[in-house]
């Protein structure tokens, strides 16, 4: 297929191999909606399985392609238009977990829900594709074009459960503001081309380096292009106050595509973020930082405070996530300060976070699908329920993984806290982090709700009558791969820190 | 024998038993008491090796080890113990054990235990850490075993009194997360490097003045939930009273001293002119918090609350004796802190047996016990003596030292807590008069004497409160030296000066 490509396309010599992850992914979603449509129904398994080995391959490349950039350095690809760097690879790896766990909870689900087929697969692949895109784009078209693939298949992906009324709705709902949020950030590339004269992050440098060669300035198209930008972004990491698709969307969306969008969805934004504001416009650092200053601590505090009042796990979950993105910001207002340099501490620890927090949610809710039950409806806290009395180590993964999420130490989620707290002090932005910190006990609560129901709750009458919650070997293997990681990294995080770009 | 790694063995080997106990199969309930109970005797009597092992005239800190755990963010696992934690370490070491083999819990051993051992080894890592992110690990890690231990065992309100105590724990540490941090980073510029140690941080770091307080602001508030100081302090009757016995007595016996130990070695070591600076502040609140607790004490009716706000007060003198920064007050806090451990650890074993025989606390309807259970009734005797402080047992030492230090440097706050200790007569032997004197009713004539079980169990406490009581000099010798340096520090890092006290013997 390469081959053919390159036979045909006209334009920058293109380092195949250093895309590779994108190809084999790409290789994966065709093989899958192709070979698939014209073959009769595949044996059990063997979609997801399929799946989970495109992407592990994918994982795979990476370690070739990290070992090449500690050799050559950081370069742009497809003449200028993607970076080719470590952040590239780390979002690469982040996503390429993602799309692993997802297929391995997807598996059997589907299968509960009389849905297998290789559609959801496939849409994954590409979902994946378009994150990494973002993720790696040196031009604000490029990052627009990804941010499309991403969205269309999460459109799509969200109302996968046919036979789910809420799923159909949250589809629409995430579509019509999706393409809300897609068409306010068109028009802020384009104010931005309009200022600059063009949408790649070098070309816009050399000309802000004229036009602006102090940091800040007073020109309304730039200033608004750039304002529009924050504000398409922050509607795709669903900050406070642009967050309103969140609940409804995670909730009706069947678990595993929640699952999927909080982790890998979210990853491929927040990356996307830290390129185009620290390398798309430094020179505005000192304009958006208050306002990723106020977004932060809008959205630790938004997330945690609704989060508290619900009752349906999926939609605290939502809230939740949030919360976290709240957190990923605060490591974004970090970066800031040091927009434009070459290392950076608060990029670091948003990455280490998104790396961590999307092993996190995966496995958390990966529990939600197996406790969820035929239907996928059973996912208020009632149905947690006595969890601890039938499956005490499925209620055991999942207190660890709530734990995580509540930062509780030796977990792996009180290094990304701590990461981003510490990036946070060290740019000198105390109020924010004391303010995420404190966010984050309100957070707890909720997570509370949830252990208290596993383990504390009285048994109800007719909670005999309730589905057993089944564990299938493939989500079993997807939740206890979470948790080792979460434990593991929590006891030993150097490594990641270190490899942390 | 120098190089043992014996402190490590005493985080590690509860953690490992609480593994070991939570991996036994259910069926063997026998067998998951039997390692519980083995790994916290063993914990124990590494414990008291220490102790024995302890150079008595070594101010410094004494089996230190130090490995890299996070290289990347200067961490490091350094653990060691010197006059002011080794008897906390102690009596950590010794509680649990009791605990474990006295009180059973109602239902579900193999988790309880499993929670207890966990918790174990979390207070044990925090009086021993030396490096603050490691403390701050195990300073959270306390709160998710005695979260469990609350709202899985406890009494008809745990859900609330452990969701209160968590959350109320949390936003303490939340502040502290980020002073922690702040102070690692601001201290950059003297250490060279980033690193979390706390020796290298107290004795390079200069702080300027405004940034310390804030800093020191952050550390303190965590304490000062955890002790828990005046306005802070309404988790602790509900989770002390909602708490199962066993739980209540670890609470009271070892976790309110994270706070009080903290504020000494993690307030006023680090941050000695902000330690200065707050003093008025914290002897206030310290000397509210004596009066509060023991008016609020004598207005209960319900005989676990009363012992529970008994805390609060008796808190009150440690913080009192740890902000009047004088050899002899910080010492008697010192010292009060194991008392206070022992002393209310007994009375809540006490008031968990009366629980288990009459099924209330309400003081209104016991009666008459000391009739039908003339034993039972002289041992809380004693352990209530001790509670109060009355010369001859372990109480009046800590609390005489508290009052007679602070009275060079804090003169009208002690004038004012002093009435404190006349308020303790008052509410407990007003609540011994009401459940032990008198005619028992017919509800109280069944009431069971002392088992032999029960009476071995407390053999243990009564024997600590006599000795040191009567023989505190060990005690003193050990805690005394490290305090002396500890305000060495303190008057070379601020204005303070230490009032020179002439030292009695004994």
């Amino acid at each position: 297929m390469g081959v053919l490509a390159a036979e045909t396309l006209k334009g920058p010599s293109i380092a195949w191999f250093d895309l590779s992850p994108l190809l084999v992914l790409l290789g994966g979603a065709m093989v899958l909606l192709v070979v698939a449509a014209l073959t009769p129904q595949w044996p059990k398994r063997c979609y997801s399985s399929f799946s989970a080995v495109v992407a592990l391959a994918t994982i795979g490349l990476c370690f070739p392609l990290w070992h090449r950039i500690d050799v050559d350095g950081p370069s742009t690809l497809v003449g200028g238009a993607v970076h080719f760097d470590k952040m590239t690879i780390w979002v690469t790896l982040t996503i390429g977990l993602a799309v692993f766990l997802a297929s391995l909870l997807s598996d059997d689900y589907l299968r509960r829900e009389g849905l297998e087929g290789p559609e959801v697969y496939a849409l994954f692949m590409l979902a994946a594709i378009g994150g990494i895109v973002m993720a790696a784009s040196n031009d604000l078209v490029v990052l627009f074009l990804g941010l499309e693939i991403l969205s269309i298949t999460l459109y799509v992906l969200a109302a996968s459960h046919r036979k789910r009324l809420r799923s159909q709705e949250a589809g629409l709902k995430y579509f019509v503001l999706g393409g809300f949020s897609s068409a306010i950030f068109l028009y802020g590339i384009a104010l931005i081309y309009g200022g600059t004269g063009s949408t790649n992050f070098d070309a816009m440098l050399r000309a802000l380096a004229t036009t602006v060669p102090t940091k800040g300035s007073d020109d309304a198209i730039l200033l608004a292009g750039v304002a529009l930008l924050v504000v398409g972004l922050a509607f795709k990491v669903a900050a406070v106050p642009f967050h309103f698709w969140t609940p409804d969307v995670y909730e009706g969306s069947p678990t595993p595509v929640t699952a999927f969008m909080a982790s890998a969805a979210k990853a491929a934004a927040f990356a996307a973020m830290l390129r185009v504001l620290l390398q798309g416009l430094p020179n505005f650092s000192r304009d958006y930082r208050p306002v990723l200053w106020l977004l932060a601590i809008l959205t630790v505090f938004g997330g945690s405070i609704m989060a508290v009042v619900q009752t349906n796990v999926k939609r605290m979950l939502a809230f939740s996530s949030i919360s976290h993105a709240g957190f990923m910001l605060v490591g974004v207002e970090a970066a800031a300060h040091a927009a434009g340099g070459p290392s950076n501490d608060g990029r670091s620890s948003v990455l280490l976070y998104t790396l961590i927090y999307t092993v996190l949610v995966m496995g958390t809710f990966g529990i939600v699908t197996a406790v969820s039950r035929t239907g996928d409806n059973a996912t208020d806290l009632a149905a947690f329920r006595g969890l601890g009395r039938s499956r005490p180590m499925l209620a055991f993964g999942m207190t660890i993984l709530l734990l995580a999420q509540a930062g509780v130490p030796l977990t792996s989620g009180f290094v990304a806290k701590f990461g981003v707290i510490r990036a946070a002090v060290e740019a000198k932005s105390y109020s924010v982090a004391v303010v995420a910190m404190v966010a984050a006990v309100i957070a707890a609560f909720l997570y509370l709700r949830i252990m208290i129901s596993m383990w504390i709750a009285e048994p109800e009458a007719g909670d005999d009558q309730r589905e057993e919650v089944r564990l299938p070997a493939y989500l079993t293997v997807a939740i206890t791969l979470s948790v080792a990681f979460t434990l593991f990294v929590g006891f030993f995080p150097g490594w990641l820190i270190n490899l942390a770009p | 024998m120098i190089d043992f790694p014996i402190l490590t063995l005493l985080v590690l080997v509860p953690a490992i038993g609480s593994l070991v106990v939570a991996l036994i199969s259910n069926r063997q309930p026998d067998l998951v008491k039997v390692v519980a109970l083995l790994t916290s005797v063993l914990t124990g009597g590494m414990a008291l090796w220490t102790l024995f092992a302890f150079k008595k005239a070594d101010s410094g800190f004494q089996f230190v080890s130090q490995h890299s755990w996070i290289k990347e963010w200067g961490i490091s696992w350094h653990l060691g113990v010197d006059g002011i934690s080794i008897f906390l370490v102690v009596l950590t070491g010794i509680l649990f054990p009791l605990v474990i083999a006295g009180v059973d819990p109602h239902h579900d051993h193999k988790r309880y235990l499993s929670w207890m051992l966990l918790l174990e080894a979390g207070v044990m890592g925090s009086f021993i850490s030396l490096d603050l992110f490691l403390f701050f690990v195990f300073f959270e890690i306390v709160l998710v075993p005695m979260y469990f231990l609350i709202g899985g065992w406890g009494y008809d309100d745990r859900v609330y009194a452990a969701t209160k105590f968590f959350l109320f724990t949390m936003v303490g540490s939340a502040f502290m997360l980020v002073g922690i941090i702040a102070t690692a980073i601001i201290a950059k510029a003297d250490n060279g490097a980033v690193t979390f140690d706390l020796i290298k941080i107290a004795e390079n770091g200069s702080f300027a003045a405004g940034t310390g307080r804030w800093l020191f602001f952050a550390f303190a508030i965590a304490f000062a939930v955890k002790v828990p100081l005046f306005p802070l302090h309404t988790w602790l009757p509900d989770a002390h009273t909602q708490a199962p016995t066993g739980g209540s007595v670890i609470l009271a016996g070892v976790l309110l001293k994270l706070g009080t130990y903290g504020l000494l070695r993690f307030g006023v070591y680090l941050f000695p002119e902000a330690a200065v600076w707050a003093r008025p502040v914290f002897l206030t609140l310290a000397t509210i918090g004596i009066l509060w607790g023991a008016i609020a004490a004598t207005m209960q009716t319900d005989l676990k609350r009363l012992v529970a706000y008994s805390s609060v007060a008796h808190l009150g003198f440690i913080v009192l004796g740890t902000f009047a920064l004088t050899s002899q007050a910080i010492t008697g806090g010192v010292m009060q802190n194991i008392n206070h451990g022992i002393s209310t650890g007994a009375l809540f074993l006490l008031v968990g047996m009366i629980y288990e025989r009459r099924h209330t606390r309400e003081i209104a309807k016991l009666k008459g016990l000391q009739k039908v259970a003339p034993v039972f009734a002289a041992a809380f005797m004693i352990v209530m003596l001790s509670s109060i402080g009355v010369p001859g047992l372990n109480g009046f030492v800590g609390e005489f030292l508290v009052l007679i230090g602070s009275f060079a440097t804090a003169r009208w706050w002690v004038v004012v807590a002093a009435v404190g200790v006349i308020l303790a007569a008052l509410y407990l032997l007003w609540a011994y008069q009401r459940v032990f004197h008198g005619e028992p009713d017919d509800d109280n004539k069944s009431f069971r004497e002392l088992r032999w079980k029960e009476g071995m169990l407390l053999l243990p406490f009564i024997a600590i409160i006599v000795f040191a009581g009567v023989y505190p000099k060990p005690m003193l010798d050990r805690i005394e030296p490290s305090v002396d340096k500890l305000l060495e520090h303190v008057s070379q890092h601020s204005s303070w000066q230490v009032p020179v006290v002439e030292k009695g013997e004994g």
